[in-house]
């Protein structure tokens, strides 16, 4: 099926359209705001990308391929990204992953069976002095140990509301529609 | 004596509120623009000259001298792209600005854009600093409200608007032109120099690519005038002036953000700074500022018994105790890069630590040259292999080769990047990866470690 935006979010994407002095520089941004609500980027994304800006889908694949926020398969409604870097390495960070790893049932890269959580590694996320560290959704927890995983993860099982998600869009706070 | 360590750059970390516009007016803010108002573009490119500010991105080169290269184009715009895209492992410095004092930061940028004749300023923050980008967002939309953005600044006939960019996710983006791909919607792949983008930058157009910091310390340098800011540095004589963020992570007592002027040694930003190193350890290893310069050992001494040599004041010290300075590092062959230091006790396996690394530019090379792609991701496999004790000798000898061969050979500053801190490591370690040859490397990683 097609994919079409909301009219909110179509709204940010005007909001952002005059920023630039070319419609292709939107690709990253208009694509942050289709993962946020769809979830991941797919074909039908991509060709709504590709369509919207002017570009080919081959352009928007591209992109999509070479950045790491971008998801290009279903996701948990929780993202954890684990930093794996040498100072968090130094202060923890593998027995961190093991931890989360043996908690959640999953390695890193995969999803729980429930649909909660995603695992995932990441490289540094400039947060060396907080080691170990995660970042769950658009949100960084730092100084981490076994114990405080713990209520973290329960935490974010807890959480209802739909406002926060895995596929998080950096963008939507960027834009806020009718005002000035 | 310990260090000073200065409030300026961090003056309002800390206050209540520190990142809206109420505190930063109450704090000063924004006079440093005003007195810009009213000042001549050709002269605040001279204050940042005499400031000495070496950029604050990794290069360390003269920000002044980098805005003197600015070339207009008639009928094309100038353009300011900020760099804020922090992701060299270690470096944790420019988030801190951007969540705790942003109006600092655009500030900076607007006074740089009167400089440079910008009317249009690009900050490209990298995606996963959520509170950042928010925080830089409501800044400028603050500054918008009150003036200081707009199609008068300050009721001046300047036009000036910041537009806040989202990066997605990749390391290779902090590089200049890498970044300005990725802003046009591009996979971040570097262009090859020249043209430079002062010359050709984003969208085609002029463009000055700065580190955040840089431009957050304009302000203060306006305030205060060139001379005076660069007089705060302790290397102010070798034209490297100023205060600046340092960090330090790793395995130290105080990890953190720190300022300091510019020319404070690495023993006194682990000791004085970073609390010395944790359980009270011996120091194995440092480096110096973010993974890709080369690490520094506490036993070796300068060797620059000529008066001539640039280091021949420190002649007989520990690397330890020479300034941390943009040619001062240089001199003892590793780099400053963004004064970000990453501490290693004695416990730390080099071999391990190698690994790590070679992991993180293996998955960051962009691809798209070959000895780099290939290279990383080479370099990677074998200390893993010296690091699961499935190496052999030949296998060090390869090591060094490939490190050898991806440096200089590349389109961008990363291949070198990985290359520098494998064969600093070789350099100094050589007998770890001689040891583990055959023995696999202790496991590591734990939190109480």
């Amino acid at each position: 099926m097609a994919f079409e935006l909301t009219p909110d979010r179509k709204a940010i994407l005007d909001e952002l359209l005059p920023r630039y002095p070319t419609k292709q520089a939107l690709t990253i941004p208009l694509l942050h705001i289709c993962q946020e609500q769809n979830g991941h980027i797919n074909e039908d994304v991509i060709a709504y990308v590709a369509k919207t800006l002017g570009i080919s889908t081959a352009d928007v694949q591209g992109v999509v391929t070479f950045y790491t926020l971008f998801m290009q398969k279903k996701v948990g409604r929780n993202v954890i990204w684990v930093c794996r870097t040498l100072s968090c390495e130094l202060a923890g960070a593998r027995e961190i992953t093991h931890c989360l790893e043996k908690k959640l049932g999953v390695h890193c890269g995969e999803t729980t069976k429930d649909g909660e959580f995603t695992l995932l590694k990441a490289e540094c996320l400039a947060a060396c002095a907080g080691g170990p560290m995660i970042q769950l959704n658009d949100r960084y927890y730092e100084n981490l140990t076994p114990e405080k995983l713990d209520e973290i993860l329960d935490e974010a099982r807890k959480r209802r509301d739909d406002k926060v998600k895995g596929a998080f869009s950096p963008v939507g706070i960027l834009a806020n529609p009718g005002s000035k | 004596m310990p260090v000073e360590n200065p409030r300026i750059l961090t003056k309002n970390y800390g206050t209540p509120q520190s990142w809206t516009i109420d505190a930063y007016e109450r704090s000063g803010g924004y006079s440093a623009l005003r007195k810009a108002l009213t000042m001549e573009p050709a002269k605040l490119v001279e204050e940042v000259k005499a400031a000495n500010l070496r950029g604050r991105g990794g290069a360390g080169f003269p920000a002044g001298m980098k805005w003197g290269f600015l070339k207009p184009v008639p009928g094309k715009p100038n353009y300011i792209a900020v760099n804020a895209d922090e992701g060299e492992p270690g470096t944790i410095k420019d988030r801190t600005l951007m969540e705790l004092d942003p109006h600092r930061c655009v500030e900076g940028f607007i006074i740089a854009a009167l400089a440079l004749d910008v009317h249009s300023v690009y900050c490209y923050i990298r995606g996963e600093l959520v509170l950042a980008i928010r925080r830089m967002e409501e800044a400028v939309r603050e500054a918008r409200r009150k003036g200081y953005l707009g199609d008068k600044v300050l009721g001046k006939d300047f036009k000036l608007d910041i537009v806040i960019h989202a990066g997605a996710g990749a390391y290779i983006c902090g590089e200049e032109t890498s970044l300005l791909n990725s802003l046009e919607g591009l996979r971040g792949e570097p262009r090859l120099k020249p043209p430079f983008p002062a010359v050709v930058g984003a969208f085609g157009a002029p463009t000055i690519v700065n580190n955040l910091e840089t431009l957050a310390t304009v302000p203060t340098i306006i305030e205060m005038g060139g001379d005076n800011f660069s007089k705060l540095s302790r290397l102010h004589d070798m034209k490297d002036g100023g205060v600046r963020l340092y960090g330090v992570s790793g395995h130290v007592n105080r990890p953190g953000v720190y300022e300091a002027p510019v020319g404070i040694t690495l023993r006194e930003l682990i000791e004085d700074l970073g609390g010395g190193v944790r359980k009270g350890r011996k120091l194995k290893a440092v480096i110096p500022g973010g993974s890709s310069t080369p690490v520094l050992r506490e036993q070796d001494l300068v060797n620059a018994p000529d008066p001539k040599h640039p280091l021949h004041r420190w002649h007989g010290k520990s690397h330890l105790d020479v300034p941390m300075g943009v040619d001062t590092m240089r001199g003892l062959g590793t780099m400053l890069g963004t004064c970000c230091a990453i501490v290693m006790d004695d416990t730390t396996s080099m071999v391990r630590a190698a690994e790590n690394l070679m992991l993180f530019y293996a998955h960051e090379s962009c691809g798209q040259c070959t000895p780099c792609r290939e290279g990383c991701a080479w370099m990677a496999r074998l200390c893993t292999k010296f690091a699961n004790g499935t190496a052999t000798r030949q296998d060090l000898d390869t090591l060094l080769d490939v490190a050898n061969n991806i440096m200089g050979n590349t389109i961008c500053a990363l291949g070198d990047g990985a290359a520098m801190p494998m064969l600093g490591i070789l350099k100094l370690f050589r007998h770890e990866f001689e040891a583990a040859i055959g023995h696999e490397q202790p496991s590591w990683g734990g939190v109480n470690a």
